[in-house]
């Protein structure tokens, strides 16, 4: 992985925030994860049961 | 959530510009800036609001209205910690907070506010109806604009007015079920709305010296202790027969009637006894009881209405 932030010229991170940047991301990660289970649950919901039909050929 | 901080444009004049530099902030001082103690009550009233609504929602669709309004409520705390760090930082009820304390700077705040607010109306407005949607961001404007900018420093009046946020919820989670405003969500605000200012000024009289240090007009600080434990009695007047309106109006049956009757003649001897004993260890003491009081009798009025209309229609189902 490519850090640009542990380099000599750019900010240089201690493990503490490191670790916090960490948590932040994965708290993101399951957020967005969340939602898109929540954007297809609802999807399903709100076309109802004829959304596993195939339109007649 | 960025990495680093706001630039300074992002910050309230006025508030204090803390350089640049990697973010320290955790999540937990995320979700703190959502005001989860807020959003819990929110949410419970919403859920009250919704399941009294006549007609069938799906669960799903139910739940996912519910948390675009806890979504919306914690958006309006980020935004009003946003606005009111300056004076979170002199009062010890809050100066712990993310902002105060350094841990999040309020440019991340104030984007972390607006996200989830518009987020949050976007979603309530596609997934159940654009008339809860557009309550919710009437609410979220009310909260963050009307009671944390302009409100709150300038008038005694800051929570009166203010608390009309807080009675929203119930009124959004009908509007959800029924995509309409009737007579009965109108009814379970102005129980809220009704309740707040005895709630918080029972708070200010014993938080006084805190409000008055951060230069909030509080009724305490503005008008005096006297004036308002006057104040408190007369809302608790109102109050105690609104909360039995909803068995009168026809919508809770007599259980509820009988729940509401009782517990808002408690809230008012409450009131009358924190009228009576003044100021002193003992009056102090009468504050912080009404003020836990309130907190179980709003959240007892509002679990009876749930309770009751679940169990009649359980009974009702069974009946059928």
């Amino acid at each position: 992985m490519d850090n640009h932030d542990d380099n000599e010229t750019g900010i240089v991170l201690t493990e503490e925030q490191k670790r916090r940047r960490r948590a932040r991301s994965i708290a993101i990660a399951l957020s967005l994860g969340a939602l898109v289970l929540l954007f297809y649950v609802v999807t399903i919901v709100k076309l109802g049961p004829g959304v596993l039909r195939h339109p007649p050929h | 959530m960025s990495l680093v901080s706001q630039s300074a444009d992002l910050v309230r004049p006025g508030a204090s510009v803390a350089p640049a530099e990697p973010s320290l902030a955790g999540v937990g001082d995320y979700i703190a800036l959502l005001k989860p103690r807020v959003m819990s009550l929110v949410v419970f009233t919403a859920l009250v609001g919704l399941m009294l609504a006549p007609g069938h929602l799906h669960p799903v669709i139910g739940f996912a209205s519910l948390l675009c309004i806890a979504v919306g409520a914690g958006a309006s705390g980020a935004l009003n910690m946003w606005y009111d760090a300056d004076i979170d930082a002199m009062m010890a009820r809050t100066r712990n907070r993310p902002i105060p304390a350094g841990r999040i700077t309020a440019g991340e705040a104030m984007g972390f506010g607006m996200t989830l607010a518009v987020g949050s109306v976007a979603v309530l407005g596609l997934v159940a109806n654009w008339l809860a949607a557009a309550l919710l961001a009437f609410t979220i404007f009310f909260y963050a604009v009307v009671y944390s900018v302009w409100l709150k420093r300038s008038t005694p009046q800051n929570i009166v007015i203010g608390g009309a946020a807080g009675a929203f919820p119930p009124m959004i989670g009908w509007a959800a079920a029924t995509g309409a405003v009737s007579i009965e969500s109108v009814t379970l605000f102005l129980i809220i709305f009704f309740w707040t200012p005895p709630h918080f000024w029972a708070l200010a009289l014993v938080k006084s010296d805190d409000y008055a240090r951060a230069g909030i007009p509080m009724l305490p600080v503005v008008a005096g202790r006297a004036e308002t434990r006057r104040q408190i009695a007369i809302y608790s007047a109102l109050l105690a027969p609104l909360g039995v309106a909803p068995y009168l109006l026809g919508f809770a049956g007599a259980a509820y009637g009988v729940i509401a009757a009782v517990s808002g003649a408690a809230f008012l001897a409450l009131a009358l006894r924190l009228a009576r004993l003044g100021d002193g260890p003992a009056g102090d003491k009468a504050a912080k009881a009404l003020f836990g009081y309130s907190i179980l009798y709003l959240f007892g009025l509002f679990a009876a209405l749930l309770i009751e209309n679940r169990l009649l229609a359980l009974l009702g189902g069974a009946g059928a």
